[in-house]
């Protein structure tokens, strides 16, 4: 089985939040970017699992700079046999997901895994659209991933609850919580990571759909308004008169 | 011109976050002057749909098969962009719910729109070109995306706009023509597993969460009678579910369900960053903590330094007589 799993990176979850050049940029400086957890947790670790009991390969894929090299070789080090690198500046989703689309095209994967929404953006983009350009079904939000004999049998949540769905391969899959037991890279891994294959190749050219023209940081922090243990009335008489919520 | 709604069904209702989007439809169609349209996949009853009327649908659109029953998101997204160029709608609104996570990208791609995911404000028009503000690094900033193709896709973060009803009925149409086949279908469903008897967590307006300061799960009857007299979902922190004193989709935080509803209540929580990025999108946060210096305080609106074992059962006396006088 070909597994493709495309990795984002992001900044550390502690990082601070800040904007620069007239609040139109991200402000990098001091931040420590890391794999979007949900690639490194769940769609990386499940891709390599079922590579490690059905044989294959399984392939990380990430649209961005040399500085994403790093999370890229962990992605190896943890496990995955090769990688690819498209060299761009990922700013747009659409054009993102055209890479990825353009590479896979040309591999016939039996599965594509992609983690849930990146930590920075929120935008639950890339799955979708990978799967309308490659005219394959999708389930998203996956927490249990099974294949036998061409044909996938997920877990996928739905409002209030979980839904068990069969699909037959070749799919797009967008990994939750749950889809497996992550891992931590070994000395073994780490070391021959060092001499599995990066390929770095140029972008094709696509649209971009969206442009982000400014950003904001909450106008004001939350004042918190203290009400006595003693006195919990007051809270319930502040939620339904001041707040309005209950 | 239209501006084209995705609504969906659940159990025979409109589901809320789809009742939400089609609301937004409507402001934007009113902006632009034109009108507001809903589309319904699958089967639904012509009194239901009629009712978007009063969140200002002019027209429900249907394309009312058993077959589209259950979500596939390939047929949906060919279904939809028919729709699209049925009505001439130049805007497309959905939910970003879980299913609209991948028809909106989907249809994206499809309609080559330029798409602007999870929504929390109305879109500002200046000629063709639309700005929409979103948040980003889980609600602790916000963007403005800025769209300028033909065909705009906007998914709407749940909770984020109260509707407005009307007393408007909108006019439902039977059956849209679909070149959906056979072929179409991928995603065959073999079982459903819901949680009954409770609010779902995304769905829910109110909801009352715990974490370890609760001792053990045997503590846990408080919250839940607590949430039961609210009309309350429950929810927990991340090491609560991790050692199975509650279930694991009620872990909220980075790791889990993101939630945004008009009141949080945080009994026992600290308050890590992590734990923050699943629930600060919601309007009221009340924190209930012995310790006065738990970070949570500062992301709380309402805030009661105190043991939980006195505070919530006073809590539970004090909503029933507010629920008595009210
Ligand atoms: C990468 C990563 C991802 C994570 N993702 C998540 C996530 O998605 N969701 C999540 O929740 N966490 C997540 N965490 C864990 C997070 O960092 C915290 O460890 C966790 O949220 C703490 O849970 P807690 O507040 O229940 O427990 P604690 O931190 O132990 O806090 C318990 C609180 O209860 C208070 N307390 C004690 N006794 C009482 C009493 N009698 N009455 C009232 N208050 C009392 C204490 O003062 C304390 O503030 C993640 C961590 C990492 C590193
Ligand atoms: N620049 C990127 N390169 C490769 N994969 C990406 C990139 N950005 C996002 N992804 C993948 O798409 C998923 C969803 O991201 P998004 O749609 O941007 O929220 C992530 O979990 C990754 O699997």
């Amino acid at each position: 089985m070909k597994i493709l799993v495309p990795i984002a990176k992001v900044p550390d979850t502690t990082s601070k939040i800040a904007f620069i050049d007239n609040n139109t940029k991200f402000n990098a400086d001091g931040v420590t970017f890391i794999m979007n957890p949900t690639d490194e947790w769940y769609a990386l670790v499940r891709a390599i699992e079922l590579k490690e009991k059905q044989g294959g390969e399984v392939v990380v894929i990430h649209v961005g700079g040399a500085d994403a090299d790093q999370i890229i070789r962990k992605a190896l080090a943890i496990g995955a046999d090769k990688a690819v690198r498209v060299d761009a500046d990922p700013t747009d989703a659409y054009f993102v997901a055209v890479q990825i689309a353009e590479h896979a095209k040309t591999e016939n994967y039996d599965l594509i895994i992609t983690g849930k929404e990146t930590i920075d953006y929120n935008s639950f983009e890339i799955t979708g659209m990978l799967a309308e350009l490659l005219d394959m079904p999708a389930v998203a939000l996956v927490s249990k991933l099974e294949v036998e004999n061409g044909v996938a049998t997920l877990k996928r949540d739905v409002e209030g609850g979980t839904e068990t769905v069969e699909v037959k391969l070749p799919l797009v899959v967008g990994a939750e919580k749950d889809l497996a037991l992550a891992r931590i890279p070994n000395m073994k891994g780490i070391m021959s990571a060092r001499t599995k294959p990066l390929a770095v190749v140029p972008a094709t050219g696509a649209d971009k759909l969206t442009n982000i023209v400014s950003y904001a940081l909450p106008v004001k922090a939350k004042e918190c308004k203290y009400v006595s243990p003693d006195n919990v009335g007051e809270l319930v008489r502040l939620l339904h008169e001041e707040a309005k919520v209950i | 011109m239209a501006v084209l709604s995705f609504v969906e069904v659940a159990d025979g209702k409109i589901k809320k976050a789809s009742v939400e989007a089609a609301y937004y439809g409507s402001k934007v169609a009113e902006s632009l002057g034109t009108d507001s349209i809903a589309l319904v996949i699958g089967e639904a009853g012509a009194d239901v749909l009629a009712a978007l009327g009063q969140v200002g649908v002019k027209k429900v659109v249907q394309a009312n098969n058993a077959k589209f029953n259950s979500f596939d998101s390939k047929v949906y997204t060919k279904i939809v962009a028919e729709a699209v160029a049925q009505s001439g709608a130049t805007v497309v609104v959905l939910s970003f719910n879980n299913n609209g996570k991948l028809l909106a990208p989907r249809l994206s791609v499809k309609l080559k729109a330029g798409y602007v995911p999870g929504a929390v404000e109305l879109p500002v028009f200046n000629g063709n070109t639309a700005i929409v503000k979103k948040n980003v690094f889980s609600g602790k900033a916000s963007a403005q995306y800025q769209v300028a193709t033909d065909v705009k896709v906007i998914s709407v973060n749940p909770n984020s706009l109260a509707p407005v009803k009307g007393a408007g009925v909108a006019e439902v149409m039977q059956v849209i023509p679909t070149t959906v086949t056979d072929a179409d279908f991928g995603v065959v469903v073999k079982s459903v597993d819901k949680i009954t008897g409770t609010v779902p967590l995304t769905e829910a307006e109110l909801v009352v969460s715990a974490g370890r300061g609760l001792k053990g799960p045997e503590n846990w009857g408080m919250i839940e009678e607590l949430a039961k007299e609210m009309g309350a979902a429950t929810a927990c922190s991340r090491p609560v579910s991790d050692v199975d004193w509650r279930p694991h989709h009620e872990h909220v935080g980075q790791t889990g369900l993101t939630i945004r509803p008009n009141l949080y209540i945080a009994v026992g929580i600290s308050g890590a960053i992590q734990h923050l990025a699943g629930v600060n999108g919601s309007k009221v946060i009340v924190v209930i903590n012995t310790d006065p210096e738990a970070p949570f305080f500062k992301a709380a609106d309402y805030g009661i330094v105190g043991d939980a074992f006195q505070v919530v059962p006073a809590l539970i006396q004090e909503y029933k007589k507010f629920k008595a006088a009210h």
